[in-house]
C-alpha cells in the first residue's frame, strides 16, 4: 500500500491512465478472444466471408480436435446410427468417427516434458545458484557468464549437432531427450534468477542453523528453500512458459512418440483443409494450464522478471 | 561480518572431521550442487557447440551419413560472407529487430508508467495485457495468418472499420511492402507485455522519497519524469532490450508459421534461412559455419551491450 | 442374426488363415501425410486388422512437413514406419538408397500384376528407373491437379449473357488455359450475392512444394520439358525454352490479375478455405479434395463442378500427385507389411477404398462401367489421370525442389526479375545438383 504523499497522481490523471490502459487491454485481447470464439464456431462459420461476429455456437471444433473422422458408405451410416451427442455432430456432416485423434497424446507429452523439465531446471538451478551464492567457487564469474551465454545460440544452430548427437545415442524423439534439452536451455535462466533471490537471503539465518547443529544440507532445505519460495515460483513460471510453448526444437527433434502440442496444433487437418475451429479449440485448451499457473503465481511474476539480472 | 567466521571455520576444518559433525564439507557440497548443472550444459550446449565448430570446416551433409567427410578449411565461411542472399536476410532481421525493439520499448514503457499511476483495477488490466505472451509463438503465428486474411480475417476488418476503407484493399502478409511490418506487429502484440513487466518492476523500485524531495525543490512533473523516472528505469529498460534483442535475433517459430519467410524472401530472417540450409538442403557443414557466424555476432553485440548496461547501472 | 454373425466369423477366420501364414501378431506402423484420405485408410484398415490379427498404427505428418520428416526418417534408417505411402517423387531415392524393398518377386508370387493398375500410376508411383519393370511400390492413391468451379455461378443467366457479350462464347468449362484466364478475369472483383468475389485460387506456397505443384500445370502446357528427351539431364533450352518462359509468364499474369488479395502463400488448405467460403469462382487443387467439396454444406452438390487442367499451346498435361505404398527396408515386420499390401491390392478392398473417398488406381475399379457416373468428379479424375506428368523423381528430388520453389516464388509472387532470368537460374541450380550427384 502506498502511503498518500505529494507524489500521488491526481484523480483526474488516474482516470486518464485507467482509460488508456483499458483501451490497450481491449485491443490486445481481441485476437485472443477471436481464437477462443473460433473454437466454438462451425467450420463453415469459421471461414465465413465476411467474418462473422455473431454465430450459432457449436462444439464441432472440440469434437474434431479429439477425434479422427472419415467418410463412410451410406449403408454403413444407416446401419450405425449415432450413439451420443458427439457422434451426432460427426454424423450430421456425413462422417463417422474412426478413432481418437492424436491431440490427447500430444497434450500429455507437453505436460510430461513441460513440467518435467521445469522441475529439473528449477531443482538443479536452485542447487547451483545456492552454491554460487554461498561458496567460493573457482572461476565463479567465468562459469556464470558461460552459463548465461548458452542462451544466446539460436535454437536452429544448436539443433544441428543436437540432432546428430540424439540420433547417435538414441535420444531423438524421446521424452527423456526433450526433458534434458529443455532443462539445459532453461538452466541458464534459472541459475541466474535464483542466484539473485538467494543472494537476498541473509546468511545469518543459515549460520544460526549451523550453530544449532544442522548440517549444510539441512540448513539448505530447512532454512534457505522456504525463504527462496517466491524466487523458485517465479523461476518456475518462466521455465514453464518456455518449455510449454517451445517449437523449433520440438519440430526438428520429435515426431511420432514425443511430439509436443505446439508443432501439432498448427497442423490439425479437417475434412479437407485446415480445421480452424479444432485448431482454435486446441490452442484454447493448451493455453489454460499456463494461464492458470501464471495467474496463481502472478504475485511473484514482477520480482522474478528482474531479480538476478538487475541486482547483480 | 559474522558469517565470515563460520565459513572460515568450516573451511579450515579437515574434511573427515567436518563430515562427522556437519555431514559433507562445504566444498563437497558446492561441487555436488554445481556439477549436475555444468555437466548438462557441457553435454547439451558446449559439446554440440564444439561439434558445430568442427563441422563448419567440413563439407558434411547429415542426410548422407555414409559419405566421406572432407576438411575444407574456411571455404564455408568465405561462401557465406560473400553471399548476397545472406545479406538480404540480415537486412530483414535488422528491420525486424530494430522496429520490434523500438515499438515494444515505447509502448511497454508507456503502459507500465500508466499502470504505475495506481488506479483501481490495474491488477485486472495487467493480467489481461500479459496473456498474449503465454501463448505458444508457433500457434500465434499460425493464427495470425488467419487473422490477416483480407477476406475472412479479423485484422483487415477492424482496420477497415476504423479507417472506413475496404478490408480487402490490402494484404498484410501477401504484399511485399507490408509483409515486413506484419511480423513486427504480431511480435509487438505478443511481447510488449514482457517489456511492460520489466519497466513496471523498475518503476516500483523507485522510492517515493526521491519524488518527495524533488517536490520540495519545486521541480516540475515534467522535470521529475526526465531527471528521476527515466534514469531510474533505464537499467531495467536496457535489460528488457537485451532479453528481447537476443530472442528476436533468434526469432524462428512465430515468423516461420506466419509468413514462412515470404513473399519472396522479404521476411526471411536469419534463423529461417539457416533452417532451410540445415534441414532442407542438408548442407550441414555450411550451415554450421552460418550458425557460428550468427553466434559470434549475438555474443559480440551482447557483450558490448552488457558493458554499456553495467556502466548505466553504476551511475 | 446369430447364424449370420457366425458365418461372418467363420469366413473371416478362413481369410485370416490364408492371409496370415505367420502365427504371431505384429504391430505395423503405416506412415502417410495427414489428410482426409489417410483418415479413410484408418477406417478401411480395420478390415485388415480383423482378418490378419496384426495391429495397425498410423503416423500421419501434415503436408508442409511431410517430405522433410519422412525423408529424414528414411535417410537415418529409422524404424518408425513399416509401410510408407511416400510421395511419387521419392521413388528414386527410395530405390537407389535402399529405403524401399523391391516388390517384383512379391508381386509375382502373389499374382499381383502391374498391368491391372492405371498405367500412369504405375509409372508415377512404382517404377524406378522410369520406364523399366522394376517396382518399389504398389499404386495406393491416385491424385492429380485439377480444377473445381462454381457451377451455380456459371449457370446464372445474367452472367452467362454478359460473358457471351464480352468474349463471344458461352460461359462454360474452359478448353484452354487462355480461356481459363478469361473466366478468372471475368469473375475477379465481381459482386455476387453482395460479396466481392475473385477469379481463381491457385498454388503460391513457398515453404514446401506448393507453387511448384501449381506452376507446372502452366509450364507443361506451354512447352516446358524437364530435360532433353534424347539426352538425360541436358536442361538448357528445355527447362528455359521459350515455351517454358511463356508458361511462367502466364502463371504470373494469372496470379496478378485474377487471384484473391493476400493469396501469396497458399496451398491446398488455403485454396479450399477460399473456395468454401465463396471467395472464388475457380480453384486449382488436387483431386483428393473433391469428395469433401461435393459433401460441403455451402458449395457442395450441384453448386460445384470439376474439370481437368485445360490444354495450352504446347500440350495438354496435368501435374501428378498421389502415392504408392512401399515396405520400408529397415522394418522389423516386413512380412506383415507385405501382407498388408497383398490385402490392400484385392479388388474388393480397392472398391471399398474408392467408396470411402480414396482414389483407387486399380483398373478393375475405375474401368467398371458404373465408375464414371458413381460420383460427379469420377470422370474428371479419369480424364486427368490420362494426361499426368510428374516432377523429378530423382534421388536428389528434395534438392531439385528447393531451387524451383525459390526461383518461381520470387518471380511470380514477389515480382523479382523476369521469367527468363528465373528459369535460367533454375537451369544453373539444377545443373549444379546433378553435378553434385555425379549424373553430369
Amino acid at each position: 500500500m502506498s502511503k498518500s504523499s505529494i507524489s500521488e497522481p491526481t484523480r483526474q490523471f488516474k482516470w486518464i491512465a485507467a482509460i488508456l490502459v483499458a483501451f490497450y487491454s481491449l485491443v490486445t485481447i481481441m485476437p485472443l478472444l477471436w481464437i477462443v470464439a473460433t473454437g466454438f464456431k462451425s467450420s463453415a462459420d469459421s471461414i465465413a466471408y465476411p467474418p462473422k461476429i455473431t454465430f450459432q455456437p457449436s462444439l464441432e471444433g472440440y469434437v474434431n480436435l479429439f477425434t479422427t473422422q472419415t467418410r463412410q458408405t451410406k449403408e454403413f451410416m444407416a446401419a450405425n446410427p449415432p450413439q451420443n451427442w458427439y457422434e451426432e455432430i460427426v454424423h450430421s456432416k456425413g462422417m463417422v468417427i474412426a478413432g481418437p485423434s492424436r491431440f490427447g497424446e500430444r497434450f500429455l507429452n507437453s505436460t510430461i516434458i513441460g513440467f518435467g523439465s521445469t522441475f529439473l531446471s528449477v531443482f538443479l538451478g536452485t542447487m547451483a545458484a545456492y552454491a554460487f551464492s554461498r561458496f567460493r567457487v573457482p572461476l565463479k564469474d567465468d562459469l556464470l557468464f558461460f552459463i548465461l551465454s548458452t542462451r544466446m545460440m539460436p535454437p536452429i544452430a544448436v539443433a544441428i549437432p543436437i540432432f546428430l548427437m540424439f540420433r547417435a545415442v538414441g535420444l531423438s524423439d524421446t521424452h527423456a531427450g526433450m526433458i534434458l534439452l529443455y532443462t539445459a536451455v532453461n538452466l541458464s535462466l534459472s541459475v541466474w534468477l535464483l542466484k539473485g533471490f538467494i543472494d537476498e537471503i541473509p546468511r545469518e539465518y543459515e549460520e544460526a542453523a549451523l550453530i544449532d547443529g544442522y548440517t549444510r544440507f539441512q540448513a539448505f532445505y530447512k532454512v534457505v528453500l522456504p525463504q527462496a519460495a517466491t524466487g523458485i515460483a517465479s523461476t518456475a513460471i518462466f521455465c514453464l512458459i518456455f518449455a510449454w510453448n517451445e517449437y523449433a526444437f520440438a519440430v526438428l527433434l520429435t515426431s511420432g512418440t514425443a511430439q509436443t502440442a505446439p508443432p501439432f496444433i498448427p497442423t490439425i487437418i479437417g475434412v479437407a483443409g485446415q480445421d480452424w475451429p479444432a485448431m482454435a479449440a486446441g490452442a484454447t485448451i493448451f493455453l489454460l494450464p499456463v494461464m492458470v499457473f501464471t495467474i496463481l503465481l502472478r504475485r511473484h511474476l514482477l520480482r522474478g522478471i528482474t531479480f538476478g539480472a538487475v541486482r547483480k | 561480518m559474522a558469517n565470515g567466521i563460520i565459513e572460515r571455520a568450516a573451511k579450515s576444518t579437515p574434511a573427515p572431521f567436518a563430515r562427522k559433525i556437519k555431514g559433507l564439507s562445504d566444498r563437497a557440497i558446492a561441487w555436488i550442487f554445481i556439477t549436475p548443472t555444468i555437466i548438462i550444459l557441457l553435454a547439451v550446449n558446449i559439446f554440440p557447440l564444439i561439434w558445430t565448430i568442427w563441422l563448419s570446416f567440413t563439407n558434411y551433409k547429415a542426410n548422407r551419413p555414409n559419405a566421406d567427410v572432407k576438411w575444407i578449411g574456411l571455404r564455408n565461411y568465405e561462401r557465406i560472407l560473400t553471399d548476397s542472399d545472406i545479406w538480404l536476410t540480415m537486412q530483414a532481421t535488422a528491420h525486424f529487430l530494430i522496429w520490434t525493439l523500438v515499438l515494444q520499448v515505447l509502448i511497454g514503457f508507456a503502459l507500465a508508467w500508466l499502470i504505475n499511476q495506481k488506479f483501481k483495477g490495474n491488477d485486472l488490466w495487467t493480467t489481461i495485457i500479459v496473456l498474449p505472451m503465454m501463448l505458444s509463438p508457433a500457434v500465434v503465428g499460425n493464427f495470425w495468418t488467419f487473422l490477416y486474411q483480407p477476406q475472412i480475417g479479423l485484422f483487415n476488418y477492424v482496420f477497415a472499420f476504423l479507417t472506413q476503407s475496404d478490408p480487402t484493399s490490402f494484404s498484410m502478409i501477401g504484399d511485399v511492402a507490408l509483409a515486413p511490418w506484419s511480423i513486427v506487429i504480431v511480435d509487438t502484440w505478443m511481447w510488449t507485455p514482457f517489456v511492460m513487466l520489466i519497466c513496471l518492476a523498475g518503476l516500483r523500485s523507485i522510492p517515493d522519497y526521491i519524488y518527495e524531495a524533488a517536490e520540495c525543490d519545486r521541480a516540475s512533473k515534467w522535470r521529475q519524469f526526465w531527471t528521476i523516472t527515466v534514469p531510474m528505469v533505464l537499467p531495467f529498460l536496457m535489460l528488457a532490450v537485451l532479453f528481447r534483442g537476443i530472442e528476436n535475433f533468434k526469432m524462428f517459430d512465430l515468423v516461420v508459421q506466419l509468413t514462412g519467410g515470404g513473399p519472396g524472401s522479404t521476411t526471411e530472417l536469419t534463423s529461417i534461412n539457416l533452417k532451410r540450409e540445415a534441414f532442407e538442403k542438408w548442407r550441414t557443414g555450411y550451415s554450421s559455419a552460418y550458425a557460428i557466424i550468427l553466434f559470434v555476432t549475438v555474443f559480440g553485440l551482447a557483450s558490448i551491450y552488457v558493458k554499456a548496461l553495467n556502466k548505466v547501472k553504476e551511475r | 442374426m446369430k447364424f449370420k454373425r457366425l458365418t461372418t466369423a467363420i469366413s473371416a477366420a478362413c481369410v485370416a488363415a490364408t492371409l496370415a501364414p505367420t502365427a504371431h501378431a505384429d504391430d505395423l506402423t503405416l506412415c502417410w501425410a495427414a489428410w482426409d484420405p489417410a483418415n479413410a485408410l484408418i477406417e478401411l484398415s480395420k478390415d485388415f486388422e480383423g482378418k490378419s490379427g496384426h495391429n495397425m498404427s498410423f503416423e500421419f505428418v501434415p503436408w508442409p512437413n511431410f517430405a522433410d520428416r519422412m525423408l529424414n526418417e528414411l535417410n537415418s534408417g529409422g524404424k518408425l514406419c513399416d509401410l510408407m505411402i511416400g510421395d511419387s517423387q521419392w521413388i528414386g531415392l527410395g530405390a537407389e538408397a535402399g529405403h524401399y524393398i523391391k516388390l517384383n518377386d512379391f508381386f509375382d508370387a502373389n499374382n499381383i500384376s502391374m498391368g491391372d493398375f492405371i498405367p500412369a500410376t504405375v509409372t508415377g508411383y512404382s517404377e524406378w528407373p522410369k520406364g523399366t519393370p522394376n517396382y518399389w511400390a504398389l499404386p495406393a492413391f491416385g491424385d492429380v491437379v485439377g480444377w473445381t468451379y462454381r457451377k451455380d455461378w456459371f449457370n446464372r443467366a445474367d452472367l452467362k449473357s454478359e460473358f457471351k457479350g464480352k468474349y463471344g462464347r458461352e460461359l462454360d468449362v474452359p478448353n484452354s488455359l487462355a480461356e481459363l484466364k478469361d473466366i478468372a478475369e471475368f469473375f475477379q472483383g465481381r459482386e455476387i450475392d453482395g460479396k466481392t468475389v475473385y477469379g481463381a485460387a491457385i498454388y503460391t506456397e513457398r515453404g514446401s512444394e506448393g507453387i511448384t505443384m501449381g506452376v507446372t500445370n502452366a509450364l507443361y502446357n506451354f512447352g516446358f520439358e524437364y530435360n532433353n528427351p534424347n539426352k538425360p539431364y541436358d536442361l538448357d533450352g528445355f527447362v528455359n525454352s521459350d515455351g517454358a518462359v511463356a508458361g511462367l509468364e502466364y502463371y504470373k499474369a494469372l496470379y496478378d490479375c485474377c487471384t484473391p488479395p493476400g493469396s501469396s502463400d497458399w496451398y491446398m488448405s488455403e485454396n479450399i478455405d477460399a473456395y468454401k467460403s465463396g471467395q472464388v469462382a475457380l480453384q486449382m487443387n488436387f483431386a483428393f479434395i473433391w469428395p469433401g467439396v461435393h459433401a460441403d454444406s455451402n458449395v457442395g452438390g450441384d453448386k460445384s463442378g470439376y474439370f481437368p487442367n485445360p490444354a495450352g499451346p504446347g500440350g495438354h498435361f496435368a501435374q501428378l500427385g498421389g502415392q504408392g505404398i512401399s515396405v520400408v527396408s529397415y522394418s522389423d515386420s516386413k512380412d506383415a507389411a507385405l501382407e498388408y499390401i497383398k490385402w490392400f491390392a484385392q479388388p474388393e478392398i480397392q472398391k471399398q477404398w474408392w467408396e470411402l473417398g480414396g482414389y483407387s488406381a486399380l483398373r478393375a475399379v475405375v474401368e467398371d462401367p458404373g465408375f464414371a457416373s458413381s460420383q460427379p468428379y469420377a470422370q474428371t479424375f479419369l480424364d486427368s489421370m490420362a494426361i499426368v506428368k510428374d516432377f523429378w523423381a530423382e534421388p536428389s528430388y528434395a534438392s531439385l525442389l528447393l531451387p524451383m520453389q525459390d526461383r518461381v516464388h520470387k518471380y511470380v509472387i514477389a515480382g523479382e526479375g523476369t521469367a527468363k532470368e528465373a528459369l535460367d537460374a533454375l537451369v544453373d541450380d539444377w545443373t549444379e545438383v546433378f553435378e553434385d550427384e555425379g549424373k553430369l
